[in-house]
């Protein structure tokens, strides 16, 4: 009798923390809501001048997109832990650092991908020009799956905590550092009509980097936070 | 356990670390007594001011060795709580989590001393250079490190989410590190003068290091001593904690 | 508590290598630095049932969650065919079912959706059907398309039992399966589990209800003296 495939077991899970947030729509929004909302205060508390809006949109933006993730991520293993579904995860014949992958996939799919739908227009409000729009768009592809694998492991950390939440963002905001830096960066040379390969280049090699060892560090963290 | 030579993993038992930890963190207290008077002396006295920055530049002698040791005492930190929870040994975890409090003063105090240096040469207290910004995004990864640690009632449990928690501090670090210093370098250009020169005069190095290896013992220490404490109340019902302290009070 | 060690080939009892099929040695609890249960030792044979007793706060909940691979004991390890079962998790776990005190089925899914869930991500029995395995628990037939969370606690343990029955599990590992259920409920887990002792399965329990299992080997493991 052979067990489930590991493809299968991927798949199910994915597939299932869709369909989970496709029943929570509403709930699924409001981080995106959130994000929309950051970025339209900026304006109205410092000044409509189009040349400083244009200064400072990549930097508003992607702060935004941190807090953004911040806000979705806590909720990642949350419902999971409370009715035991994490435990089952955990006794499943697979390698749980691939489960959890699919779970940070899931993620993504949820609250990084809607970002990038939404940031042309939050370009638009803050006057960003036309050649911005594609390294914006860049960016937020290379930098939100990085949010999602490095936020994993704090929320894996943190998960069976009272106060998780505040916890959580003095544990992982620090690590999303290197990322607001270089896609801010990113967006802002290519509005002066710089050359940003290297700058990319540093976000691809982040990605890859969390890829490879985020899912490993998140699964030996919920190991330890069931035990 | 075969990695471990035998006389470490004898050492490593809550027992003999408490008893080794005290009479190495008295040793190193008072060598770290010692070249902190011989290093202030010479810092203070018996060095030449720098040509452009006056006495100021004196403050370097506090400053740079703190900064260096925000950033050994983490990698300690993280090497520490690893091997703790690898092969689970409690001293290694104890003296992990004695070493954030002191990584974190350290780090404090290269901030302070930082900015007490700033107001005079940039006429303000904080401007985001380098090394400052460096320095505050380490004290929030140590802070972050203690509130997980109070956060988590088990310390077993506890000590084994910080060591997590520190390994992947310990990768971003670097790349932290680097990113805010390529960020510095696009922002600020060359105009801020570093506090470290390039190239030292020995007067001025010898100082350096002698400061560097006080506070190195200073740590020491005061980690075994904060790791003893952490042992003895995590090993409170042990036979050994209670024959230690009935020794204590028939004296 | 029946204790005959009634005689059977060896084996049927013991795994391949002739080893108990499950093992606990020398098994230790430490919360908050202070011992729960110290020097723990058991072992079972195929088609033993044992049952984990003691009272609150004895450590019994985390007695099963150090069988399952959950906990880290403080001292000891729990073997699986005379062997470790951390060197090798993943054949381990193929074998091991699991209901906890959380049902572990999530609210916002149909029960049938739970259950072919809990199929694809671990080992499934050849024969199991979502729909027949929740007619054999008694769920009425409406229940089948209805989210979970608007189900009873009895109807939910159900759903989440009835994981036993879709996967190709020797071992279960019950944290109170009575609990929330009707005596019609406590019959059908009591004819499950004999079910599966004859089929030389095992299976670790804690309850506080009397268990009354006809003709299987129930044992009993006292914690907390």
């Amino acid at each position: 009798m052979s067990e489930a495939s590991l493809g299968t077991a991927f798949i199910s899970l994915l597939r299932r923390d869709l369909m989970l947030a496709y029943r929570h729509r509403a709930q699924m929004l409001n981080p995106l809501l959130f994000f929309v909302i950051v970025v339209s205060l900026f304006p109205l508390g410092l000044d409509p001048d189009p040349d400083l809006l244009r200064t400072i949109a990549p930097g508003v933006i992607w702060v935004a997109a941190l807090l953004a993730a911040m806000l979705s991520l806590d909720s990642m293993f949350r419902s999971d832990f409370d009715d035991g579904s994490l435990e089952q995860l955990l006794l499943t014949p697979h390698p749980l650092p691939l489960l959890v992958l699919a779970k940070i996939v899931a993620h993504w799919l949820i609250s990084g991908l809607p970002l990038l739908v939404l940031a042309p227009v939050l370009g638009m409000l803050l006057n960003l020009g036309s050649e911005s729009l594609f390294p914006l768009l860049a960016t937020l592809a290379l930098g939100t799956p990085v949010l999602s694998l490095i936020g994993s492991i704090g929320v894996a950390l943190t998960v069976g905590l009272r106060g998780g939440g505040v916890l959580l963002s003095l544990l992982i905001l620090p690590l999303f550092i290197p990322v607001l830096i270089f896609a801010a960066n990113a967006v802002g040379n290519a509005g002066a009509g710089m050359d940003i390969t290297g700058q990319l280049a540093f976000l691809g090699s982040l990605l890859a980097l969390a890829f490879a060892l985020a899912p490993l560090a998140t699964a030996a963290a919920l190991r330890i936070s069931l035990n | 356990m075969s990695i471990i030579p035998n006389w470490l993993y004898q050492l490593s038992s809550p027992k003999n670390f408490y008893r080794f930890a005290g009479i190495a963190s008295n040793w190193c207290g008072w060598i770290a007594l010692f070249l902190l008077v011989v290093g202030l002396y010479y810092g203070l006295v018996n060095s030449p001011p720098d040509y452009q920055q006056g006495d100021s530049a004196r403050i370097m002698y506090i400053h740079v060795p703190a900064a260096w040791m925000s950033m050994f005492v983490y990698m300690v930190m993280a090497g520490s709580a690893a091997v703790g929870m690898i092969w689970r040994i409690k001293a290694s975890s104890a003296f992990a989590n004695a070493s954030a409090p002191v990584g974190a003063m350290f780090t404090a105090l290269a901030l302070a001393t930082g900015m007490l240096w700033g107001k005079p040469m940039w006429g303000t207290y904080w401007v985001w250079d380098a090394r400052l910004t460096s320095e505050l995004i380490l004290l929030f990864l140590y802070l972050g490190y203690m509130a997980l640690q109070s956060a988590i009632d088990d310390r077993d449990t506890a000590a084994r989410a910080t060591a997590i928690l520190a390994l992947v501090g310990m990768v971003n670090i670097t790349i932290i590190h680097y990113s805010v210093e390529w960020w510095n370098t696009l922002h600020q250009g060359a105009t801020v003068t570093k506090l470290d020169k390039p190239s030292i005069h020995l007067s001025m190095l010898i100082p350096l290091l002698v400061m560097a290896m006080a506070f190195k013992f200073y740590y020491l220490s005061n980690a075994l001593r904060r790791a003893r404490c952490e042992l003895l109340e995590r090993e409170r019902d042990k036979l050994w904690v209670r024959e230690l302290v009935g020794e204590n009070n028939s004296e | 508590m029946i204790m005959s060690d009634t005689p059977k080939p060896a084996e049927m009892n013991h795994s391949s290598n002739g080893s108990p099929w499950i093992e606990g040695v020398g098994l230790a609890l430490s919360r908050n630095d202070r011992y729960i249960f110290t020097d723990l030792n058991f072992s079972l044979a195929a088609g033993q049932i044992l049952q984990v007793e003691g009272h609150n706060g004895s450590g019994k909940t985390t007695m099963l969650r150090i069988l399952c691979g959950l906990t880290l004991p403080s001292e000891g390890e729990i073997r699986w065919c005379g062997e470790d079962i951390r060197k090798n998790l993943a054949e381990y776990y193929a074998q091991l079912a699991y209901v906890g005190h959380a049902p572990g089925i999530k609210g916002e899914l149909t029960p049938l959706e739970n259950l072919e869930l809990a199929r694809s991500m671990s080992r499934p029995r050849k024969e199991a059907d979502a729909e027949q395995v929740l007619e054999r628990l008694q769920l009425p037939a409406y229940c089948d398309d209805v989210l979970c969370h608007n189900l009873s606690a009895g109807q939910r343990r159900r759903v989440a039992l009835g994981r036993l029955l879709m996967l190709d599990a020797r071992l279960w590992v019950l944290d109170e399966p009575f609990t929330a259920l009707d005596p019609g409920g406590r019959k059908l887990v009591e004819e499950l589990l004999s079910g599966h002792a004859q089929e030389g399965g095992m299976a670790v329990l804690t309850t506080h209800h009397v268990v009354n299992l006809e003709g299987c080997i129930v044992r009993g493991l006292q914690l907390g003296t």
